[in-house]
C-alpha cells in the first residue's frame, strides 16, 4: 500500500497542472526526472532549503461576451424575446455568426417558455445544455442552452451565469430532452437544478464525490483510492503536492 | 429479486412487478449499457438505461490538449463512425478561426463522411438484424464494410480510428487510383443493397418484428431530442446536410429520405434509402472532385480567438454537436463539449419500449443505433 501510494504521489506530481501537458514538449527533462525523485528520499530532500512557493497561475479569464457589430440587426428571434420577455435578456452576443442571450437565472424559465412558444421563435428542439466553470468568477458557472426550431430552422444559443448555489430551474417540463442533458451538467458541474424529476448522477457512479468537469478539479488523481477513502486520498494529495514543489525546485536547478 | 414470505395461498399466482437486468444482446452493448426493466407479465411498464461504463473522460481530457491532439480523441468516440467525428470537430475550431478550407478538401471531406455512413449503417444493419434473428444479414453487411474500412486504410493507414482530417483540411491526399476504387465500390455496393432488402424488406417474420413497434410520432420525437434516422423516421424533415449545409454538401444533389409511421420498419427502410443517397453523394463527389490544394492557410500554432461556438454535423447517427469555448490564450480548448447523437437518442429508449414486449426491446435497442464509446465519451 505504502509503495503504491509513493508511485501514485510521484505520479502525479509530475503530470501536475502545472507541467504541461504535452509530454513531448520537454523530452530532455522528462526521463531524468522519476529516476532523481526516486533515487531521493524524504529524509535526504529535508536539508534542502525549502523551496518558495510559486505564485498560482493567473486563472484564464473569462472571454467578454462580443457585442454584436455596430449597426448589425439583430435576428427576429432576439428582438421577439426582448419585447416579449421585457428585462429579461440582459445583453446579447454575436460571436462566428451565432446569436447568444444572456438572461438571468431567475427569468429562465419566462425566457424559455416564451421562446418554446411564440410564433415568431418557436424553439421546439432542444439540441444540447451544457455549462463552462469560470472559477474566478463570481458567479463562476455559464449554464449554455442551444435551441433549435425545426420549423423555422434557425439556431439561438440561452446563456445563464450562476455560481455553486444558485437554482437553476430545470427545462424538462418544456423540452423531455433536456432530461438527461441537465443530469449530465448536474453530475459533471454540481450545478443546483431544481425541480428536475430525476435528477441523479449519470455518468460517473452514484458514490462519486467531487464534479469531474469543474476546473478545480485535477486531472489525474489516485482513482478509486478517492471513493473508497477521502482521508487517504488527502494524505496522498499533500504528498503529491510536495513531491511537486521538490520537482519543480529541481527543474529550477537545471535552469540555471 | 428479494426473497419473500411464502404465499398464503398456493393458487395465487405472484402479480408483483418483476424488476430484471436486461442484456447484454446488442454487439455494441456487452457489458457497458444496462438496461433495468420493469416488467408486468411480458410487457414492460418501465426502462431504465444505466449508463457511463466507459466513461473516459474525454471532454476534460481535451480541456488539457493541443488543438490537434484533440482529433484522435475525437476518433474514440463514435469508433464506427470515427471520420465523421473528426469532421465535426475540425470544423468546428475552422469556425472559430474563420479559416476557409479549399475545395478540394471538402469534396473530399464529403467521400469520406458518406464512406462511414455506408460502414457505420453497414454495422447497424448486420447487428439490428441479428438481434431480430437474421444472422445471414450480419455476414454479408459486415462483408461490405470490411471494403469501406479497405478503402480508408489505403487512404490514412487506419482501419478504424482514423485521424482522418486536420484543422484547415486533409493531412493528405488520396492514393493514385483510390477514386476508381471508390466509384467500382459504389458499383458494388448498389447491387449489395439489393441483396440486403431481398432478405428483409418483404420477409414476413421482418415485418412482423418491426412494423408498428416502437411507433413515436413527429412532436413527440421533436421533444424527446430524437436526431438523425430515428428522428426521420417520424417525418420530420431535418438532415443538417440539407438544412446548414456544410463540407460540399451545398453542392451535391440528394434527397432526405422521410418515414410516415414512425415505427422500427420506417427506421429501417430510412437508412437502407440513405444507403443509396449516399452512393449518390460520393458519386458526384468523386466525379467532380477539383484540383487544388488539400489544406487552408492555417498558423503554425492553432489558438483561435477567445470566443464560444456551436457546430453541428450530421453524423450517421444523429446530430453530432461540439461546443467549444476558446480563452484565446492557451493552446488548448477552454471548454469542449460534444452532443453525442446517441446519448440523445438512447434518452428516448424509455419512451420506446413501455407498452412493449420483452423481445421487442431488443429490436428497439438495435433501431436507435447507438454505440456506446459515444454514449459515454
Amino acid at each position: 500500500m505504502a509503495d503504491e501510494t509513493k508511485s501514485q504521489s510521484q505520479e502525479s506530481g509530475q503530470g501536475g497542472a502545472d507541467t504541461p501537458p504535452d509530454a513531448s514538449a520537454r523530452p530532455a527533462a522528462d526521463p531524468k526526472k522519476p529516476a532523481a525523485a526516486a533515487a531521493k528520499p524524504a529524509a535526504a530532500a529535508k536539508p534542502r532549503p525549502k523551496p518558495k512557493p510559486k505564485a498560482p497561475p493567473e486563472p484564464p479569464k473569462a472571454p467578454e461576451d462580443q457585442a454584436p457589430p455596430e449597426g448589425a440587426e439583430l435576428p427576429a428571434t432576439v428582438t421577439a424575446v426582448q419585447d416579449g420577455v421585457s428585462g429579461a435578456v440582459q445583453q446579447v452576443s454575436f460571436w462566428v455568426g451565432d446569436w447568444t442571450i444572456i438572461v438571468s437565472a431567475e427569468r429562465l424559465l419566462d425566457v424559455m417558455r416564451f421562446l418554446k412558444a411564440d410564433a415568431a421563435t418557436l424553439f421546439d428542439y432542444c439540441s444540447d445544455v451544457t455549462a463552462a466553470d469560470w472559477p474566478p468568477r463570481e458567479k463562476r458557472f455559464d449554464v449554455v442552452y442551444c435551441l433549435y426550431s425545426t420549423r423555422l430552422r434557425h439556431r439561438l444559443r440561452v446563456k445563464v451565469r450562476v455560481d455553486e448555489k444558485d437554482p437553476v430551474e430545470s427545462v424538462t417540463a418544456l423540452w423531455p430532452a433536456a432530461d438527461w442533458l441537465e443530469r449530465e451538467v448536474y453530475d459533471q458541474f454540481g450545478i443546483n437544478i431544481v425541480n428536475h424529476p430525476d435528477l441523479r448522477r449519470i455518468l460517473m457512479p452514484e458514490q462519486w464525490q467531487g464534479y469531474p468537469q469543474r476546473k478545480d478539479y485535477p486531472l489525474e488523481g489516485p482513482g478509486e483510492l478517492l471513493m473508497e477513502s477521502p482521508q487517504d486520498w488527502l494524505r496522498v494529495r499533500n504528498i503529491a503536492d510536495e513531491a511537486g514543489a521538490v520537482a519543480d525546485a529541481d527543474a529550477e536547478i537545471e535552469i540555471e | 429479486m428479494t426473497l419473500e414470505a411464502p404465499r398464503t395461498s398456493t393458487t395465487q399466482f405472484d402479480t408483483d412487478e418483476l424488476v430484471i437486468n436486461m442484456g447484454p444482446q446488442h454487439p455494441s452493448t456487452h457489458g457497458v449499457l444496462r438496461v433495468v426493466l420493469k416488467l408486468d407479465g411480458e410487457r414492460v411498464i418501465d426502462a431504465d438505461c444505466v449508463i457511463g461504463y466507459i466513461h473516459r473522460g474525454i471532454e476534460k481530457l481535451s480541456e488539457n490538449r493541443d488543438w490537434t491532439q484533440i482529433i484522435l480523441l475525437t476518433d474514440r468516440m463514435d469508433y464506427v463512425a470515427a471520420a465523421t467525428n473528426n469532421l465535426g470537430y475540425c470544423q468546428t475550431v475552422e469556425k472559430l478561426m474563420q479559416i476557409e478550407v479549399p475545395r478540394r478538401a471538402r469534396y473530399l471531406r464529403t467521400v469520406l463522411a458518406e464512406l462511414q455512413r455506408i460502414a457505420s449503417h453497414c454495422l447497424w444493419l448486420g447487428t439490428h438484424a441479428m438481434d431480430i434473428g437474421a444472422m445471414t444479414v450480419l455476414l454479408y453487411a459486415f462483408r461490405e464494410r470490411e471494403f469501406v474500412l479497405d478503402l480508408f486504410e489505403e487512404f490514412c493507414g487506419a482501419r478504424l480510428t482514423y485521424n482522418a482530417m486536420r484543422i484547415g483540411g486533409l493531412p493528405l491526399d488520396i492514393p493514385p487510383g483510390w477514386d476508381k476504387k471508390v466509384l467500382s465500390f459504389c458499383e458494388l455496393m448498389e447491387g449489395k443493397l439489393n441483396d440486403y432488402e431481398m432478405l428483409l424488406t418483404n420477409n414476413r417474420i421482418w415485418l412482423k418484428r418491426t412494423r408498428d413497434v416502437g411507433v413515436i410520432g413527429a412532436e413527440e420525437a421533436i421533444g424527446l431530442g430524437l436526431c438523425g434516422p430515428p428522428l426521420r423516421g417520424s417525418g420530420v424533415p431535418r438532415d443538417l446536410r440539407k438544412d446548414e449545409p456544410y463540407a460540399a454538401y451545398d453542392e451535391m444533389e440528394f434527397n432526405v429520405p422521410l418515414g410516415t409511421r414512425g415505427d422500427t420498419y420506417d427506421r429501417y427502410l430510412i437508412r437502407m434509402d440513405e444507403f443509396r443517397e449516399s452512393i449518390r453523394i460520393i458519386r458526384q463527389a468523386v466525379e467532380g472532385l477539383p484540383e487544388g490544394p488539400i489544406m487552408g492557410k492555417v498558423p503554425r500554432l492553432i489558438k483561435p480567438p477567445a470566443g464560444e461556438t456551436y457546430h453541428a454535423i450530421e453524423s450517421p447517427k444523429g446530430e453530432l454537436g461540439y461546443f467549444i469555448v476558446s480563452d484565446g490564450k492557451s493552446t488548448n480548448p477552454y471548454r469542449f463539449r460534444v452532443r453525442p447523437p446517441s446519448f440523445c437518442n438512447l434518452q428516448g429508449l424509455k419512451r420506446l419500449v413501455t407498452g412493449h414486449l420483452v423481445a421487442d426491446v431488443v429490436a428497439l435497442i438495435g433501431t436507435i443505433d447507438i454505440v456506446l464509446g459515444e454514449v459515454d465519451r
